[in-house]
């Protein structure tokens, strides 16, 4: 008996020792891949270095959909990793996974950690707020559409960046007539044309405050605004003053290589475009539809936000807490919002850019804060959140498709698109029930 | 009279084929029954909440006009893939199996496709036909053609076609050419002497002697365009644009683990797991006593 007990305390010494001396590993799976995963390692390895209790081990895993279904699997597995980043159409199928996910702000209470949400911008993080106003991810890489213009190809053709959407047909025109092959084209249609669209214009996407107030949400896209703007832009491809060029960022070189005088897309291609165009480029803001608005309310974000998964040990959360605090810190998001052109999360950090000289030597790179920053957010201009919402993408993307193609008008296609969108909102309405 | 030998029944024989039969259960029989329960199931991703709703996948898929046009349109890519790389690898061979000087060379160049990755080919391809960077949309401009597979899914159709079918060319060459070469000289001299020209021997004595070949390879190439073009599908197209060369299996995956509907997509699988069984079954009830190696 003695002996026994004597066994058991040796044990047990050995293990604490083991632990004691082993740092306590976090991991974190993230779909940074190329030069932007290497800027995710410099992140992870320059808070190793700060401290020596905790090791964050950042492991790419793909692309968005591929870390998040790695992330799913392995939860179901029981294998999950402690953080793991997740892209904003992902967020209602985290937020319905109650009881797998560990909200941010639950977390940094429970480790301790401070932690003042209104440090943050209000666009971003509204995104990832239940409706109580508890945040439940923490922001990492967001960023905005905007337009980006060819600045020799318009001082040629004699017009300025556009600011309505009339002038940007004008300006489509005279490219177009000055030799260029294309005026516009976008990427990321869904995310650019009909979400950011309606909210930029204060237009809800759909019913229960574009999904934030419950999952009994219907699309309401279809609506006159979306659709006359939509037909207008058909009609331009005739002749050439809008081109068609691929879904997400394939249109890219269509703008990089000259050919389209204009391209609306994410700001954080700003990075793309500085290695690629071979002319002066800038960027703009949205343009405004004037038969909807008199006045730009403000866009919403894309990208992705840092998600803790539930289910590991107190003193892992706490390390993680650290890691956030450290991630958010202004140093670090300043050098993350000039490296990559993603929007900065915190005002700390827009601030220190400013007083850094970024904007002044870079100008218009603060078009995407500028953007988001515009307004207060409203129940139509907070963010989107719909279940199923990466196949929802895809059929609107696919009757957008069947637009540009002539297959269908501008009704038919968005009528097509929420019919079957309102489908698979019901049937993820049904898997989480 | 021959003496036959008796194995006292023992375990030997059992173990012998244990192996066999561990693999079968737990690489196949165990994943196909968790997909066929899966398939009963409306479940949210993390598999927090699940329901059992018995066949409703099944009927909402049957419902679903997309699902029903990739089944048309599946058969109509095997179809193409079949007949474009069958045909194409048929003339190859015909000429490959008249060359007398350095027949080896061209062989081996003939079969080397058959080695790159489906999705290194498909990559290949992209490159090539990319509407603003690649060379063969340049070209057709000069003839008058507007070549963008993003936009025209008859063109996006086209082009998957052509590179699956690229890629199957040099296992079909292989097998007729196989075929070819097991036809006795004999045959096609005596027809030389009776006067046909080359291109009446093949169409009277080697094409109806290599129809064996013929339907096996039918088959195959019917399973490779149903179940193996996923990789090239997805490096070219991604199923776009507007579903237009989303087959079957394809959209398996896409329901999957992009859409993460695990239970429809599960039901999916169950029926394309019902072709294969159909298929497997052609094979060896029609062909196998057909063909001779």
């Amino acid at each position: 008996m003695a002996f026994k007990s004597i066994l058991t305390t040796t044990t047990a010494l050995a293990l604490t020792a083991g632990t004691a001396m082993a740092q306590t590993e976090v991991q974190w799976w993230h779909a940074m891949g190329g030069t932007n995963g290497e800027r995710v390692d410099k992140i992870a390895a320059d808070f190793n270095a700060t401290q020596s209790d905790y090791k964050v081990v950042p492991v790419y895993k793909g692309n968005y959909t591929e870390t998040m279904t790695a992330a799913i699997a392995a939860f179901r597995a029981g294998e999950h990793p402690h953080l793991v980043q997740v892209f904003e159409v992902g967020t209602a199928t985290m937020m319905a996974a109650k009881g797998a996910v560990y909200p941010v702000e639950q977390l940094m209470a429970d480790a301790g950690e401070p932690f003042d949400k209104s440090d943050y911008l209000p666009a971003v993080i509204s995104y990832y707020q239940t409706p109580e106003g508890e945040l439940l991810s923490m922001p990492f890489n967001s960023s905005t559409p905007v337009l980006w213009y060819n600045a020799d190809a318009l001082e040629a053709a004699g017009v300025q960046p556009p600011k309505t959407w009339d002038e940007v047909k004008s300006a489509a025109k005279a490219l177009v007539d000055n030799g260029m092959a294309c005026g516009l084209s976008f990427g990321w249609q869904s995310w650019v044309m009909i979400e950011n669209f309606g909210a930029w214009h204060n237009l809800e996407t759909g019913t229960k405050e574009n999904g934030f107030a419950g999952f009994d949400t219907e699309f309401t896209f279809n609506n006159e605004h979306v659709v006359a703007r939509l037909a207008d832009i058909a009609s331009m491809s005739a002749d050439k003053h809008f081109v068609y060029g691929g879904r997400r960022g394939d249109s890219l070189p269509l703008f990089t290589n000259g050919e389209c005088g204009m391209w609306m897309n994410s700001s954080a291609y700003y990075g793309s475009i500085k290695g690629q165009a071979e002319f002066k480029f800038g960027q703009t803001m949205l343009p405004l539809d004037t038969n909807v608005a008199d006045a730009p309310q403000n866009s919403i974000i894309g990208g992705a936000t840092l998600w803790a998964l539930a289910g590991h040990e107190a003193e892992e959360y706490k390390g993680l807490a650290k890691f956030m605090t450290y991630l958010s810190s202004a140093e670090v998001q300043a050098w993350w919002h000039q490296e990559t052109g993603y929007v900065p999360i915190t005002t700390a950090a827009a601030e220190l850019s400013e007083s850094q000289g970024f904007y002044e030597a870079n100008p218009g790179t603060d078009t995407a804060i500028k953007q988001l920053s515009l307004n207060a957010p409203t129940p139509n201009s907070r963010g989107i959140r719909f279940g199923n919402f990466v196949q929802v993408r895809d059929v609107i993307n696919e009757e957008m498709e069947a637009l540009w193609a002539g297959d269908k008008t501008a009704q038919e296609a968005m009528d097509a698109a929420v019919k079957r969108g309102n489908e698979l909102l019901r049937r993820f309405e049904r898997s989480v029930k | 009279m021959l003496k036959r030998v008796h194995f006292s029944k023992t375990w030997l024989p059992f173990l012998l084929v244990a192996p066999q039969i561990i693999i079968t259960l737990i690489f196949f029989i165990w994943p196909a029954s968790q997909a066929v329960y899966q398939s009963f199931l409306i479940e949210d991703a993390f598999g927090l909440s699940t329901e059992f709703v018995w066949f409703e996948n099944f009927e909402y898929l049957l419902a679903d006009e997309i699902y029903l046009q990739s089944f048309g349109r599946t058969l109509f890519f095997s179809a193409a893939v079949a007949f474009l790389s069958m045909s194409l690898a048929l003339i190859l061979a015909a000429f490959a199996d008249r060359v007398v000087r350095g027949a080896t060379t061209y062989r081996t160049l003939l079969i080397w496709p058959y080695a790159v990755a489906p999705v290194l080919a498909g990559a290949l391809w992209v490159f090539m036909f990319n509407p603003t960077l690649g060379i063969f949309p340049y070209f057709l401009e000069f003839v008058g053609v507007d070549w963008n597979h993003y936009l025209n899914g008859s063109q996006a159709m086209g082009l998957v076609i052509m590179a699956a079918a690229w890629k199957q060319i040099a296992y079909n060459f292989l097998f007729y050419l196989a075929a070819m070469q097991s036809i006795p000289k004999s045959i096609i001299e005596a027809g030389a002497i009776d006067g046909a020209r080359p291109m009446r021997r093949f169409w009277t004595l080697v094409f109806p002697l290599v129809s064996p070949t013929t339907f096996f390879l039918l088959v195959i190439n019917a399973v490779y365009a149903f179940f193996d073009t996923f990789g090239i599908i997805h490096a070219v197209t991604q199923g776009g644009p507007a579903n237009s060369t989303t087959i079957l299996v394809y959209k398996v995956f896409n329901d999957g683990f992009v859409g993460l509907d695990l239970g429809g997509s599960a039901a999916q699988s169950v029926i394309l797991m019902l072709l294969v069984i159909v298929m497997t079954f052609i094979q060896f009830r029609y062909v196998e006593n057909k063909v001779q190696y």
